[in-house]
């Protein structure tokens, strides 16, 4: 298991991932990353970095390495292959097609 | 980074199965991610590229920061700042990219401020008067946004989402900048004069910014063939060129080159050679505001180091009193 932006070693301070909610009834979704000693800060420099534009109404922000990712390496075996699950899909019924509200 | 290593597979294998997917994603025209396998090539010109860009946003910010005190209007002063700290984001945002190929933040800092790091050229040159924000949003972040726009579909995932963000913040630099110089045309003779000197200044090293001569450019080749590039040099100058012969005819400016002229046959604006050998010495450190821009950088840098210590020292102290209670 590997965290996003696990990367070097010299970091004064720790790295967040920034989620932002542009309006009411979205999912916040990822914006970036920052830097920030602490989880006030973070938020208060996620608002100065990703929302200068009225891009959110909600901030979310993670520490990097407090998040879990699925092992790029085993992405074949991990992953469940789509092929001949054509049936999980409405678009494989095609017999319905002429039916009105299907 | 650290990965589980799922089986004992040998190194040089896994490594081939990388390069062949490495290979079908960029023949596929897909992006390339952190965790995806790479070429050393691929992942240091990355590096090299991302992290000067970051240093030319940081960097970019001197030259206007530089007019907010004396900015004509409050208006003036206020689009200023909100540009200053725009480039101060675009900074940032091009930090992380590049961190997300394994070089850390400290150690891009350093580079600057060390001068072991290139950053554009342009931001070398400087500001003395109003109509150089102009010059600087009209003519430096318009060929920014055309060197820019074709990185968006880079092909390194980070670089290119981190384009997209900048590109929409951009227009408005390469705007309000035309609005600068459309407002002093309008003028009085003196205010006139002021526009037309400094669009003068501006205009070849804003065309240089491009980079050199296509047959003088040993390493466009390859990051074409590695889609992080999709224009060359040449084709980008020429295409900024042929935009702003009627934009400066709109403000009422000339553009200093006698041999501006519209190729029928080619479709294009033909223009003159560029003083390639000022391109190399600015590039090489020479130019006039190099040692100023990297000690003003260092400065910041070092003057705000107890700012970074004492929040790490407060975010540490208020950790380990949570953990005691």
């Amino acid at each position: 298991m590997t965290s996003p932006g696990d990367f070097g070693g010299r970091e004064t301070w720790p790295l967040w991932e920034v989620f932002v909610r542009s309006s009411r009834g979205l999912s916040h979704v990822h914006a970036g990353s920052l830097h920030a000693p602490d989880e006030t800060m973070a938020v208060r420099n996620a608002r100065d970095l990703y929302t200068r534009r009225a891009e959110g109404i909600s901030i979310w922000v993670v520490r990097a390495s407090d998040i879990t990712a699925s092992d790029p390496d085993a992405r074949g075996s991990f992953f469940e292959s789509p092929q001949g699950k054509e049936y999980r899909h409405a678009t494989y019924y095609t017999e319905s097609d002429s039916v009105p509200h299907l | 980074m650290s990965g589980t290593k799922t089986a004992i597979t040998d190194e040089s294998s896994l490594d081939e199965a990388g390069a062949a997917r490495f290979a079908e994603l960029l023949a596929n025209d897909q992006r390339v991610e952190p965790t995806d396998w790479m070429p050393e090539g691929y992942r240091k010109t990355l590096i090299r590229q991302i992290s000067q860009h970051a240093h030319s946003e940081i960097i970019g910010m001197q030259p206007e920061g530089n007019w907010i005190t004396r900015a004509p209007s409050l208006k003036r002063k206020a689009i200023l700042m909100a540009k200053v700290q725009d480039e101060a984001g675009h900074g940032l945002y091009l930090y992380s990219a590049a961190q997300t190929l394994g070089i850390d933040r400290e150690t891009m800092f350093e580079q600057l401020i060390t001068g072991a790091a290139k950053y554009s050229s342009i931001f070398n040159y400087p500001t003395p008067t109003w109509a150089d924000m102009g010059s600087i949003g009209w003519l430096v972040d318009g060929a920014a946004i055309c060197n820019q726009v074709p990185l968006c579909r880079a092909s390194y995932g980070p670089y290119g989402r981190a384009m997209v963000r900048i590109c929409k913040e951009e227009s408005f630099h390469q705007r309000q900048g035309f609005e600068i110089l459309l407002h002093l045309m309008r003028g009085t003779e003196a205010q006139r004069a002021m526009a037309q000197e400094s669009v003068n200044r501006w205009y070849a090293p804003a065309l240089m910014m491009f980079g050199p001569p296509d047959d003088d450019s040993p390493n466009s080749r390859q990051s074409m063939d590695w889609n992080i590039k999709r224009f060359s040099n040449d084709e980008l100058r020429q295409r900024f060129v042929d935009m702003l012969v009627p934009q400066a005819e709109i403000l009422g400016v000339t553009l200093p080159d006698p041999h501006i002229k519209w190729n029928e046959e080619r479709g294009h604006f033909d223009f003159g050679e560029l003083d390639w050998a000022e391109f190399h010495e600015v590039l090489a450190g020479n130019g006039p505001a190099n040692t100023i821009r990297v000690a003003r950088r260092r400065q910041a840098h070092e003057d705000g180091a107890w700012v970074r210590e004492a929040a790490r020292a407060y975010a540490d102290a208020r950790m380990t009193e949570k953990i005691a209670s």
